[in-house]
């Protein structure tokens, strides 16, 4: 029994094993020591855990891109976090324009929409147009191919964003309808408005994204292709279609992500999408990429562990300022999924082939 | 009949339109204006108005490819104009819109200066417009044109003009370098007039550009064939003199001044570190986008070890610590290369990007600041020096970055033949029958690590002894993308397309210095071109076909009969 463990796994295994468990060991140490202390009351915990939350949910839509694409075409679409950064950056010269028309105080409702039909147009165009120039003459090239390209438009956009609405931070405007704790039935919630909003809408989007792709007709096609490409076409269905369609809803996605989280951070830059990219990414490979409910679950995790994280188990490590490691955490997690668990806590083993 | 006619209309009307969003997009991203102030051709054109009516002259030239197959080469030539007016008409209606409506809210780029460029000289919305037209139809024209020439004639033509525009870029550079050199004065003041080439010198380099091209073209005199024909003693005599002679100007290369000294040496140490990534990827096919945080690793350690400033530890002088700092860098890529090892492809790709990301986000931490400096870097790291001689500017470190190249040229091409070289490219080509062919995974996958980390850590180092001071900023993911590019287009897994690369990606946009803005995104753009287009890159990796063991000796036939025997 021993003999055949050992024979399965070789040194790196054990070496990686002993990294693991000394990093978890200082998670664990380091927020025993921050709980002992009892430096933070419970509110700083739960207000912690909903920005997580929010944040999550923001990674979890972005998420979704990732994983409907490589679902589909076992490509990682590098340039995803630039799909989001393209909606939400055109929407703002929108918002900008209805701020100054007086239209987001007077119907701010009907102004938040508009400014997603805006950011999910755009984010959607560009999905296409990346899919159509980049990656479809490519299909069937050798796997490192598409990611090289993935890479050069991720940055062409970001440099291209840059020198087209340029270079500076830009400030979404306020939504005075937003401000302060969320107030429902005759009192207030230990949530901010805004926060609330961004998780109803991220969870409406991510309700809608699951019935189409389980439960309609053009979702079983996607389905279908996803599983076997050739097999898909000889049944009558229009694989470059459904790989467009794929992108165009990623891209959906995308956008609406982009305003929520321009209702959370409320600033936008050119470069703005590429580490949410990245994180979005881990959280699609975290809940098992190719797997839609796994890209939201992994959303929220990432979302709420980077927020609690530094607080929980940074500080009590010692380290000062620990807010600051709070990218760090996320791309160790990263590290460590793809390490540990590349299939992710819910993917299903894929086999060498398919992956 | 009917139905193609109908379907090239329609194409016109595409390439027109991709013609004239790529004209838009140049604009607004702010090309045209940037470039403007820079003339190729003295008071005539710029590099603005070049990058402006490129778009047309390319469309044009591909529609006319296209229609040229299916259509008569008047039809072929209306398509060439028709394509070119249509794409005009795209930046007309910028420029009319532009001017009636305030568009740089939106659009930065859209300035007065911007729109006067685009009014080409003209006065009147009117005039201006025409004449926009009119140069777009002459410009779609000209490329209808090219694509209707034999190639031997475009080629060369196409050639004489590379020159014209490489030497009316050039300008600066031969002034700084040689324009107090007596020699230079007459020639400098023939060639360019105050700001681009005279007229004398565009006909004279165009001239030189179309014979060269039509001499390399024809058969009996081209060098390389006249070489080929020559006994081996002769040929091993030629390449000892070129290599000698290469030698020797690559010696005498920071004569030239501080200047181009300083170029080089920036080339100099990106073609390191792309002689190390190319081992990486190029040899062993392990997409490596961490690979920044070596070379941070390197110049960090002669930064800690050798300043004089804040952070001062020990004072062992440059020779001493740059081991150190190719051991440290090599033992880095030891360790981040153990988690890997089970990885394969675009995993692999993402978590070494993540390990640069975590190493930077550490270097600027407060956590590690009090050890290096956080942002502010580590500074007062001296020259080095062998007895009394400093390497104190650019001319000197250029010998310290020329011996890096050749050694770690050196090592190279010697592992590429190698055992180990061999079995990078098996593993590169299928992991899985690499392993089954009795290659050690483990072994081969962690040398290539270590290799490509030892020469980015000594590119590293060098680096840091150049500038005198290191930041973090210095260490992003940008730099690992800009090696990355410089191999792709040089050629992956090719030893000389790593200098062509260098050459072409790092030494133009310090020539062209407006190009600096645009770098990232003109180095985007040629990755996902270069993948399309040819993913081989300019100077191709030589496979060697060696006979398999067993299979008859080489007889050591002339090339021909080695070409009919594998037909």
């Amino acid at each position: 029994m021993l003999n055949k463990f050992l024979r399965k796994h070789d040194t790196t295994d054990f070496v990686m094993w002993l990294i693991g468990l000394g990093l978890l060991f200082a998670v664990l140490y380091g927020s025993y020591r921050t709980l002992a202390v009892g430096k933070y009351d419970a509110g700083v915990w739960r207000d912690l855990l909903i920005f997580g939350l929010a944040q999550g949910s923001v990674y979890a839509l972005i998420a979704l891109g990732y994983t409907l694409v490589y679902g589909i075409l076992f490509m990682i679409n590098f340039a995803h976090g630039e799909v989001f950064t393209g909606g939400v950056f055109t929407a703002y010269f929108v918002a900008i324009a209805m701020d100054k028309a007086g239209f987001i105080d007077d119907h701010w409702v009907l102004a938040l929409l508009i400014l997603m039909v805006v950011a999910m147009s755009f984010s959607i165009l560009i999905a296409i147009l990346l899919e159509r120039i980049a990656y479809r003459p490519l299909r069937g090239a050798p796997r490192l191919v598409p990611l090289i390209t993935a890479i050069g438009a991720s940055f062409f956009l970001q440099y291209a964003y840059r020198g087209i609405y340029g270079s500076g931070v830009k400030t979404y405007p306020d939504f005075p309808a937003l401000d302060g704790k969320l107030h429902l039935f005759g009192s207030e919630w230990p949530i901010l408005t805004t926060q609330a909003l961004v998780i109803v809408v991220a969870g409406l989007m991510m309700v809608f994204l699951y019935w189409y792709v389980q439960k309609t007709k053009a979702g079983k096609a996607m389905r279908a292709v996803a599983e076997d490409k050739e097999a898909a076409a000889l049944m009558g269905i229009d694989v470059d279609r459904v790989i467009v369609s794929t992108f165009a809803l990623g891209g959906a996605m995308a956008g609406v992500a982009g305003i929520l989280y321009a209702l959370l951070f409320k600033q936008v830059n050119a470069f703005m999408g590429f580490i949410p990219g990245i994180k979005a990414f881990t959280a699609a490979v975290l809940g098992g990429i190719g797997n839609v409910p796994g890209a939201m679950l992994g959303g929220l995790f990432l979302g709420i562990f980077e927020s609690i994280g530094p607080s929980l188990f940074l500080d009590g490590l010692g380290i000062p300022s620990p807010y600051q490691l709070k990218d760090a955490i996320a791309f160790t997690m990263l590290v460590l999924v793809l390490i540990f668990r590349p299939t992710g806590i819910m993917g299903e083993r894929l086999s060498e082939k398919k992956a | 009949m009917d139905k193609e006619q109908k379907f090239t209309w329609a194409e016109i009307l595409k390439y027109g339109a991709i013609g004239g969003v790529v004209a838009l997009f140049v604009i607004l991203v702010g090309m045209v204006e940037g470039f403007n102030e820079r003339f190729i051709i003295s008071e005539t054109v710029t590099l603005g108005q070049i990058t402006l009516f490129a778009a047309a002259f390319l469309l044009a030239y591909f529609a006319t490819q296209s229609a040229r197959a299916i259509k008569s080469t008047g039809f072929a030539l209306l398509t060439s104009v028709l394509v070119g007016v249509i794409s005009g008409l795209f930046v007309a209606g910028l420029l009319f819109l532009g001017t009636k409506v305030n568009l740089r809210d939106i659009f930065l780029n859209v300035s007065p200066v911007l729109l006067k460029i685009l009014h080409l000289g003209k006065e009147s919305m009117g005039a201006a417009i025409a004449a926009n037209l009119i140069i777009s139809a002459l410009v779609g024209l000209a490329g209808g044109l090219f694509a209707l020439m034999p190639k031997r004639w475009s080629s060369a033509l196409l050639t004489g003009l590379a020159y014209v525009l490489l030497l009316g870029i050039m300008q600066e550079l031969l002034t700084i370098t040689f324009g107090n050199k007596a020699f230079y004065k007459p020639i400098g003041k023939f060639i360019y007039a105050k700001k681009g080439l005279s007229w004398a010198g565009t006909l004279l380099f165009l001239a030189i550009g179309v014979l060269y091209q039509m001499w390399k073209g024809s058969d009996k005199l081209h060098p390389g064939k006249k070489i080929a024909t020559m006994s081996r003693q002769q040929q091993m005599g030629i390449r000892i003199a070129s290599f000698a002679l290469g030698l020797i100007v690559l010696l005498l290369l920071p004569r030239l001044g501080t200047y181009p000294s300083e170029i080089l040496t920036t080339v100099g140490i990106y073609i390191i570190m792309g002689l190390g990534l190319n081992i990486v990827v190029g040899y062993a096919g392990l997409l490596d986008l961490g690979y920044v945080a070596f070379f941070a690793i390197g110049a960090y350690t002669v930064g800690i070890l050798n300043t004089t400033g804040k952070f001062a530890t020990t004072e062992w002088g440059f020779w001493a610590a740059l081991p150190v700092a190719v051991f440290l860098a090599m033992m880095a890529g030891v360790i981040l290369g153990i988690p890997v090892l089970k990885m394969r492809g675009d995993y692999l790709a993402i978590v070494t990007l993540g390990f640069g990301e975590i190493i930077r986000v550490l270097v600027l931490s407060d956590w590690l600041k009090p050890f290096i400096g956080g942002a502010q870097g580590i500074l007062q790291i001296p020259k080095p020096h062998i007895g009394s001689y400093v390497f104190k500017g650019p001319q000197q470190m250029y010998y310290i970055v020329l011996g890096g190249i050749l050694l770690v040229g050196y090592v190279a091409w010697r592992l590429r033949d190698a055992r180990v070289g061999r079995a990078w490219k098996a593993l590169r080509e299928d992991e899985d029958v690499a392993e089954a062919m009795g290659i050690h995974l483990v072994s081969t996958k962690l040398m290539a690590f270590a290799t490509g980390a030892a020469f980015a850590g000594l590119a590293g180092a060098i680096f840091a002894a150049k500038l005198g001071s290191i930041f973090p900023h210095s260490f992003n993911l940008i730099v690992s993308i800009n090696v990355l590019s410089l191999i792709i287009v040089g050629g992956i897994g090719s030893l000389p397309g790593v200098v062509v690369g260098a050459l072409i990606l790092v030494g133009m946009p310090e020539l062209l210095r407006e190009f600096a803005d645009y770098r990232m995104l003109f180095y985007g753009a040629l990755l996902v071109v270069m993948m399309l287009v040819m993913p081989e890159g300019f100077v191709p990796e030589k496979t060697h076909a060696r006979p398999a063991e067993g299979a008859p000796p080489d007889t050591g036939g002339t090339p021909d009969a080695a070409a009919q025997e594998a037909i």
